[in-house]
């Protein structure tokens, strides 16, 4: 490129080659002419996924849920996914605007937000209180922490844990799903909270038939509880699409549901009258909600395989001890929120074993 | 042995089977006088002079260092600074070819490899300015010569080429299995060892094929299909796949007895010694669908980058990038004055559309560069120290066991320029190193 | 009610005194002038007087070792400051600035490549050396701009730094963080400057911006005093004697010497 001395030097391939319109060692007066390449560091080529398409697969796979929920709950179920997603929309949008910091709400990452959060909120949640969650998860609990890959806690479970211990009474109101299949169904009570209920008036169980829910209840959604949490059917389709795709790993659901099935059967086990049996655990709740959906969100949680299985056992641990012993009948969103807490612990004692790393080195020299 | 993580990149190797064709002899060639990892040669011709074919046109400036030679028979026209590969400029010695491409009468055959001395033939080695062809370019004969106390007892040829669009090597191995499995021979013969291994991937088996047909007898080599996984043909991951064993991490493969060779470098290797030829011409891989008319060509080292693409028919109109080595860890160029050096394997042209773009996006911690990483490490860790200028705490990340093979950055969903951020770091941390004494 | 308030008052007097009786064992005996002297510092703690911080730099003081008129964040005023607390009296400094020896924004230079990684020059800089067909012009990424601590440097509409004077503390902070070694620190009183670092010759350094020292020595003629010399095809200001006399200006074919008021000061605050 740096010919001063004698421009011929140049080299001179032969007449109307294409290269020679492509090299770019201009002649004297026309360092405009050559079209410019590309230089960047390596690598050069990309596998082509990014995360607008995570975050639309991720939303994809809600939708299952949501449309049982919205089925089950009718249009008032339709009106808190549609405040929630909208503000956590137009907030995002709105702070990025007035901060005028980088980011789009095209990439689906609020949107995401809102739709976990509207399935988090019963299905009779009043407007302002969606409005307020939806502010709440996407601004204080995301954005004032640098945005998307920054917040330590994941939004729609600050903005539902929030809204619970500030608005107990409206967060715990639930309607009684119906369905024009020829199912009963349950009572409007979670069948957590009337488990809870009936146990700490010193009961022992069985739960009266009437009071709980069955096994079939529960798998489809008929029963009472946050709109997005109720049909374990339709939250299983849209995990096994996530960890198809490749976007969750086994490791935090599996961590997180086992613990709870291990720790509620051993209780169960040992005191059948005083403890509910685990699958009545694992299927209602919000554990599997939160188990495929929340636990796993990526920002929050921990990047190696080995971090994501103890924090999965964290989430369970945390469940099962607040749902057996402790004062809410629910402890799902509790727990993964202490795990988030914990993510950057887990993920500074769980870093993967250096390729060749010193101390296997020396093993190997000693042995 | 499986090595852990890697990704599976698409392989895109369309010239696998389009024989090596020979470029014609050109008016021109520019030599960079450095072509090798270690300290440049020292000029010994002059402005003016005339030079033949294979004629030493620097000496080596050290003992890691390496000669160049002159490509063909003609005028020396300027020694000063050309465009380099590496992205800046660099002396390099300009050759006008007579045309004549007569034989510099310097060139003297040794003979048949087993009747000399593993001196004599790693002097002929270190003569003929050998350096690792796959793309590392580190002189071969300071690699054919360990310290005492760490023998070599295992040769290990690399036939991985696990960069997806490369096809120079594999094109080799079936051409030239014979002068490959001699070269091997040799180099065993150099370092004294007995016990050899080929590594193929198993998407190449009419390589490894040739190359078992062609096994001299005497020879104990065992070959091995290798599963097609990037980064197969890293130094250290081809050594575990093989043999088991572990090159410790800031370690060399001479830790457990390992020497790895290209196999390029074999042929060159055996052409040394038997026909006396100086490394002048090499074989590469020039495609990518921002070229006209892929092909494997063996060109001379000096071969300016704009005469490469003529002969392959020139760039498309949507070409937008031209990469020196392969898609992951080649280096891309801004200028087509660069010229064919002695580690050039493949020359990669993109569209526009098939390159990365890169964006720094936020990192989401989705943890895919965790399960990639061959090395082990934390990719999305480190990235996130050394965008922030924390260097202190990539080294404590063991940022210097990045091999930099790109595997994070390919898989990257906030497309964050992952392996800049690397190289950025480790300069910066050993800048640190260096003050701290 | 009566116990828990007991075993918190309790609870807090054995505390508070497990740290009073900390607080005594423990002290360190630290020179009171140390602590004088860190109240005037400016605590920017910008670094720029090769201390870790202001602390750290009046420790220095106090111990020897820092020249009592290093802090180039407070200049003449805290120096004498410092010179009363320590018991001695300080030359008077001349304030100094620094200054980005770059007028190759895109209009002037041009790019010999589309770059595409991290926005941050030192990283910039190692593929291909940067974008920029000029060898020593702004890549324009705002390296320096982020790690000056005072808010002084600038990014031109045409994509280059630019120091704001007034607010420069001359901390060196940008000079270290440019790749291109393109910030220098002038005396603020100096009117004349070179504003180039390309040691191209002629026609390589014109083809690379407009505004390339050539290295032609027209200015080293003119001015005839050594107040600016050509070395290495690059003009230079010698800013132990910098040129007076504006007239040079229009020596330069390609207006690299500019007159520039960099002595403002913004009112401290």
């Amino acid at each position: 490129m740096s010919d001063e001395k004698d421009p011929k030097t140049s080299p001179t391939p032969p007449e109307g080659d294409k290269a020679v319109e492509a090299k770019p060692a201009p002649k004297k007066e026309k360092p405009a002419a050559p079209p410019k390449l590309v230089m960047s560091a390596s690598p050069h080529v990309h596998k082509g996924q990014d995360v607008t398409g995570i975050m639309r697969d991720v939303f994809w796979a809600l939708v299952p849920a949501v449309l049982v929920g919205i089925w089950f709950f009718g249009l008032p179920a339709l009106r808190v996914v549609a405040i929630t997603v909208g503000g956590c929309l137009l907030f995002e949008w709105g702070y990025l605007k007035l901060l005028k910091r980088p980011g789009s709400i095209t990439d689906f990452s609020a949107a995401v937000t809102g739709l976990l959060l509207a399935m988090n909120l019963p299905s009779t949640s009043p407007w302002w209180m969606c409005l307020v969650g939806a502010f709440v998860a996407i601004i204080i609990a995301k954005q004032i922490y640098g945005g998307l890959g920054y917040n330590p806690f994941n939004p729609a479970l600050v903005a539902r844990v929030l809204l619970l211990i500030s608005f107990p009474v409206q967060m715990t109101t639930w309607a009684k799903p119906s369905s024009i299949i020829a199912f009963d169904a349950a009572t409007g009570a979670t069948p957590l909270g009337a488990l809870k209920e009936y146990l700490s008036m010193g009961n022992t169980l069985p739960l009266p038939a009437d009071q709980g829910a069955s096994i079939l209840q529960l798998v489809i959604g008929l029963r009472g509880g946050c709109l997005g949490e109720v049909s374990v059917a339709a939250l299983l389709l849209g995990g096994i699409f996530l960890l198809w795709r490749g976007h969750i790993r086994w490791q935090i659901p599996v961590g997180f549901i086992g613990t709870v099935a291990l720790v509620t059967g051993i209780a169960w086990l040992a005191s059948p009258g005083s403890y509910a049996s685990p699958l009545l655990h694992c299927l209602s709740g919000g554990l599997i909600l939160g188990a495929f959906f929340m636990a796993t969100d990526m920002v929050t949680t921990p990047v190696t395989r080995k971090g994501m299985l103890v924090f999965g056992i964290g989430c369970g641990l945390i469940t099962a001890v607040i749902r057996l012993w402790g004062g809410y009948p629910e402890g799902v969103s509790f727990a993964i929120l202490l795990m988030n807490a914990a993510t950057p612990l887990i993920d500074r004692f769980t870093k993967p074993r250096v390729f060749g790393a010193r101390k296997l080195y020396q093993e190997a020299k000693t042995a | 042995m499986r090595f852990k993580g890697g990704i599976h990149p698409k392989y895109n190797k369309s010239t696998a089977a389009s024989s090596v064709e020979k470029m014609p002899l050109l008016g021109r060639y520019v030599v960079p006088i450095s072509q090798h990892i270690g300290a440049p040669g020292e000029v010994i011709v002059k402005k003016g002079q005339e030079v033949g074919r294979g004629e030493p046109l620097t000496k080596a400036g050290g003992f890691v260092s390496a000669p160049v030679f002159a490509p063909t028979s003609g005028k020396v026209k300027a020694i000063k600074e050309f465009p380099h590969m590496m992205g800046n400029m660099q002396m390099a010695i300009e050759i006008i070819a007579d045309g004549e491409d007569t034989c510099w009468e310097g060139v003297k055959p040794l003979g048949l490899w087993r009747e000399q001395t593993p001196e004599d033939l790693k002097s002929a080695i270190a003569a003929a300015g050998l350096v690792g062809m796959g793309g590392a370019t580190f002189p071969t004969h300071v690699k054919l010569s360990p310290p005492a106390d760490k023998p070599i007892d295992t040769f290990i040829l690399n036939g991985a080429e696990c960069e997806p669009y490369l096809t120079s090597d594999h094109r080799v191995m079936v051409e030239q299995a014979t002068e490959v499995m001699e070269g091997v021979g040799l180099m065993m013969r150099v370092l004294g060892v007995t016990k050899g291994y080929v590594g193929v991937e198993a998407n190449k088996k009419d390589a490894l094929e040739a190359l078992r047909n062609a096994c001299p007898k005497d020879l104990d080599i065992e070959f091995a299909l290798l599963e097609v996984k990037y980064p197969q043909g890293s130094e250290k991951h081809l050594i575990y796949a093989l043999t088991g064993k572990t090159v410790p991490a800031g370690g060399l493969p001479m830790e457990v007895g390992c020497l790895v060779q290209n196999v390029g470098t074999a042929v060159a290797a055996l052409e040394a010694v038997e026909k006396g030829w100086s490394l002048i011409e090499r074989v590469t891989t020039v495609t990518g669908s921002g070229i006209n008319e892929p092909k494997n060509i063996s060109a001379r080292v000096g071969t300016p980058l704009q005469d490469v693409i003529a002969f392959c028919g020139g760039l498309t109109s949507a070409a937008s990038k031209v990469i020196f080595g392969g898609p992951m860890m080649g280096f891309s160029q801004f200028s087509l004055d660069v010229s064919l050096i002695k580690g050039t394997s493949g020359i990669l042209c993109l569209d526009a559309d098939e390159v990365t773009q890169f964006t720094a996006g936020p990192c989401i911690r989705c943890g895919a560069c965790v399960d990639v990483c061959p090395m082990g490490l934390v990719p999305s860790a480190l990235g996130q120290y050394a965008e922030r200028d924390r260097y202190a705490e990539l080294g404590e990340l063991c940022v210097n066991d990045c091999i930099e093979c790109g595997s994070c950055a390919y898989v990257c969903p906030s497309h964050r320029p992952l392996v800049q951020l690397f190289k950025r770091g480790k300069a910066e941390l050993r800048k640190l190193q260096q003050q701290a004494g | 009610m009566i116990v828990a308030t007991c075993v918190l008052a309790g609870l807090g007097l054995v505390a508070g005194l497990g740290l009073g009786l900390a607080a005594k064992f423990f002290a360190v005996e630290v020179d009171p002038r140390q602590e004088e002297i860190g109240d005037i510092l400016p605590g920017a703690n910008c670094g720029g007087c090769g201390y870790a911080g202001c602390s750290d730099f009046a420790k220095g003081v106090v111990e020897g070792k820092a020249a009592p008129d290093a802090c180039p964040v407070g200049g003449a005023e805290t120096a004498a400051d410092i010179g009363r607390i320590m018991g001695i009296t300080i030359e008077e400094k001349e304030r100094s600035v620094a200054l980005v020896l770059c007028q190759g924004d895109s209009t002037a230079a041009p790019t010999k490549f589309h770059y595409n990684g991290m926005t941050s020059c030192a990283s910039a800089a190692l593929v291909g050396g940067g974008d920029k067909l000029c060898g020593a012009g702004c890549l324009g990424l705002a390296d320096c701009q982020m790690v000056c601590p005072f808010g002084a440097i600038e990014m031109t509409e045409g994509g280059i730094a630019r120091v704001i004077s007034e607010r420069c503390t001359s901390c060196g902070k940008c000079v270290t963080a440019c790749p291109k070694n393109i910030i220098q620190i002038v005396p603020a009183s100096a009117p004349i400057h070179i504003l180039c670092r390309n040691t191209d010759k002629g026609g390589v350094a014109r083809k690379a911006c407009t505004y390339a020292c050539i290295g032609c020595k027209k200015c080293e003629k003119f001015t005839g005093d050594g107040s600016m010399v050509v070395t290495n095809a690059l003009a230079s200001t010698d800013y132990t004697n910098p040129p007076q006399d504006p007239a040079v200006i229009g020596e330069c074919p390609n207006a690299c010497i500019k007159e520039l008021d960099l002595s403002k000061k913004a009112v401290q605050h």
